[in-house]
């Protein structure tokens, strides 16, 4: 399901695939989100690009989702950077991939210093690693923590980890 | 490869110079955090050399919940998210879940929701007001927040039959429509509003110590703000004047004429005129949805099998009755498009977005939540050194940070 792109977008695709080669895979639009899918190699150049030389100044939201039982994808994980210019009101969408057996990919916080929880919470709740991120610790789960609880092998109710809670007694307290 | 808490508290084992340097633990249980969270602080005397915020402790895995319930079942969820403006988070939700499907809410229901949307933002904001001012010490006008924040709770009591998640909206509409008597008891909430605000604004914006210690007290500028992702009134106090309501308009907010506040300084100050201001612009808007509010039916076309049908067509009629199970029966339910939306609106706290994957069933693949709570205590060790310890109450007071949106 495709929509027509704002000139500025179209531009801007135009300029991005002229200036990485293979770098972008392709453009979808669906009500009014407009994204861009790009090779996760070139996903920090691109985004520095847009940064700079697009005005999307604003990383408003960075995260992911686990596509291991969704219909026809072809990726195990997407990420997904929803960008704004703040002086002109435009949205965009960048996506990009990870796969295993180590997803990773370069970290945005020397672009965004936004990004640093945000790249915390992906690499907590699905593993995904940032390259060259300055904090790279879980964020919402204890340190202590195995496994990734938002990736889609893993059960809603938990591997049991809280019954492995160490427990107080009275007399220990 | 992973660090740990202990890794980035610790200081470098060779500073040797730097042996002075002492560690604080902030929370979890602190009168000034207000919720569940901790900041583990290295002071140099008082002055706060580095903090490390370390949250999760009311982490309970809402967004995989998110994809285990449908589109209905998780407003009980969502509301749950930042409590203390329930409906402005049902209305986002449903707001993404809208787009995705490509539904047209009915005026009656867009003006409804921006009024449930601007009687939450007076909620929040008087519970961030009343509880920063408590922290510095001024109790009166706590209470005088509160006593509003109950009022409020009452209406959303008597709309949906629930005081503090009231889980008030549908897809695709209102779980009921507002009656008569509502409408009376929200034109006297209304009327006697400003003079409450007043009586707050009389208690906190010549008072001496609160003045002292929120001026220029966590300075956010407006580039650091654009480089951090901050957004809502910690950005406009900033001089980062964006406004969803107004940018990207949704629901009926181009019927409205309001101003969106914006300050300069970027300190704890401005924060909270910001807030104090924009309550009063709420006013002006509910005052013009209610005095407007179109009639009508609350929820979209029923033709369009997507929105919940009435009870009495439900029980009286046989179209009905089938109409209710298809929208309840776990292997029926909605056919939204294989696609994914990210949509936001302009909650009290700053920019709540969700951002939903869909594979073409009734329950999203992936519901992420763009929480405005989580990207402003990000914010915490910035604006905090170089301050002394006492000002980390009005600093996280200023930031309106709600632990159960932080940690989902």
């Amino acid at each position: 399901m495709s929509e027509e792109f704002p000139p500025v977008i179209q531009a801007l695709a135009e300029a991005v695939s002229s200036e990485f080669p293979n770098g972008l895979l392709g453009r979808t639009s669906f009500r009014g989100n407009h994204r861009f899918h790009v090779c996760p190699k070139q996903s920090h150049a691109i985004l520095k690009y847009l940064k700079t030389r697009g005005g999307f100044g604003m990383l408003v939201d960075l995260s992911a989702a686990d596509y291991l039982q969704y219909p026809d994808a072809e990726d195990r994980y997407g990420v997904w950077y929803c960008l704004l210019d703040v002086e002109n009101g435009r949205r965009l969408i960048v996506k990009t991939n990870a796969n295993d057996p180590d997803p990773s990919l370069d970290s945005v916080v020397d672009l965004w210093e936004g990004a640093n929880w945000m790249e915390r919470e992906v690499y907590d709740m699905y593993g995904i690693e940032f390259r060259n991120h300055p904090d790279l610790r879980r964020i919402l789960l204890p340190d202590e923590f195995v496994g990734h609880p938002l990736r889609r092998d893993y059960p809603m109710r938990g591997k049991g980890e809280r019954h492995n809670f160490p427990v107080l007694t009275r007399a220990e307290g | 490869m992973a660090l740990k808490l202990a890794d980035v508290i610790a200081p470098p084992a060779d500073v040797r110079e730097k042996d002075y340097l002492w560690t604080l633990n902030f929370g979890p249980q602190h009168p000034a955090t207000h919720t569940t969270l901790r900041i583990v602080l290295n002071l140099d005397g008082e002055v706060i050399v580095n903090s490390v915020p370390d949250i999760g402790y009311l982490h309970s895995g809402f967004e995989k919940l998110g994809e285990h319930l449908d589109f209905n079942q998780y407003v009980t969820i969502v509301d749950r998210m930042n409590y203390i403006s329930p409906v402005a988070n049902e209305i986002a939700w449903h707001q993404a879940v809208e787009t995705l499907l490509g539904i047209e809410l009915t005026p009656r229901c867009q003006y409804i929701r921006v009024i449930f949307s601007e009687l939450m933002r007076l909620h929040d904001h008087l519970l961030c007001v009343g509880a920063a001012a408590l922290d510095l010490g001024a109790f009166t006008a706590f209470l005088y927040a509160f006593n509003q924040r109950e009022k409020i709770n009452e209406l959303n009591e008597w709309a949906s039959g629930q005081r503090f998640h009231p889980s008030y909206t549908r897809v695709g509409g209102l779980q009921r429509d507002l009656d008569d008597v509502w409408i009376g008891k929200l034109r006297a909430f209304i009327k006697q509003f400003p003079a409450a605000l007043a009586d707050v604004t009389g208690l906190l914006n010549r008072n001496r110590i609160f003045l002292d210690r929120t001026r220029d007290v966590g300075v956010l500028t407006r580039e650091e703000a654009i480089n951090r992702s901050v957004t809502g009134p910690v950005a406009r106090a900033s001089g980062l004047v964006r406004d969803l309501r107004k940018d990207e308009p949704y629901l009926a907010y181009k019927d409205f004429d309001f101003k969106v506040v914006a300050a300069k300084e970027g300190d704890c100050l401005s924060r909270y005129l910001v807030r104090m201001e924009e309550m009063r612009e709420s006013i002006k808007i509910i005052n013009q949805a209610i005095e407007n509010l179109p009639s009508g039916p609350v929820n979209a076309a029923v033709d369009d099998r997507m929105v919940l049908p009435n009870q009495l067509s439900v029980y009286r009629s046989i179209e009905g009755l089938i109409h209710h199970f298809e929208l309840f029966m776990t292997n029926r339910k909605w056919k939204p498009p294989v696609e994914e939306v990210y949509a936001a609106t302009e909650s009290p706290n700053g920019e709540l977005g969700f951002y939903i994957v869909s594979d073409g069933s009734g329950t999203a693949y992936r519901a992420r939540t763009r929480p405005p709570s989580f990207i402003h205590f990000a914010l915490f060790n910035h604006l905090a050194q170089g301050h002394t310890i006492s000002e980390v109450a009005p600093i996280l007071g200023s930031l309106n940070i709600i632990a159960a949106e932080l940690d989902r």
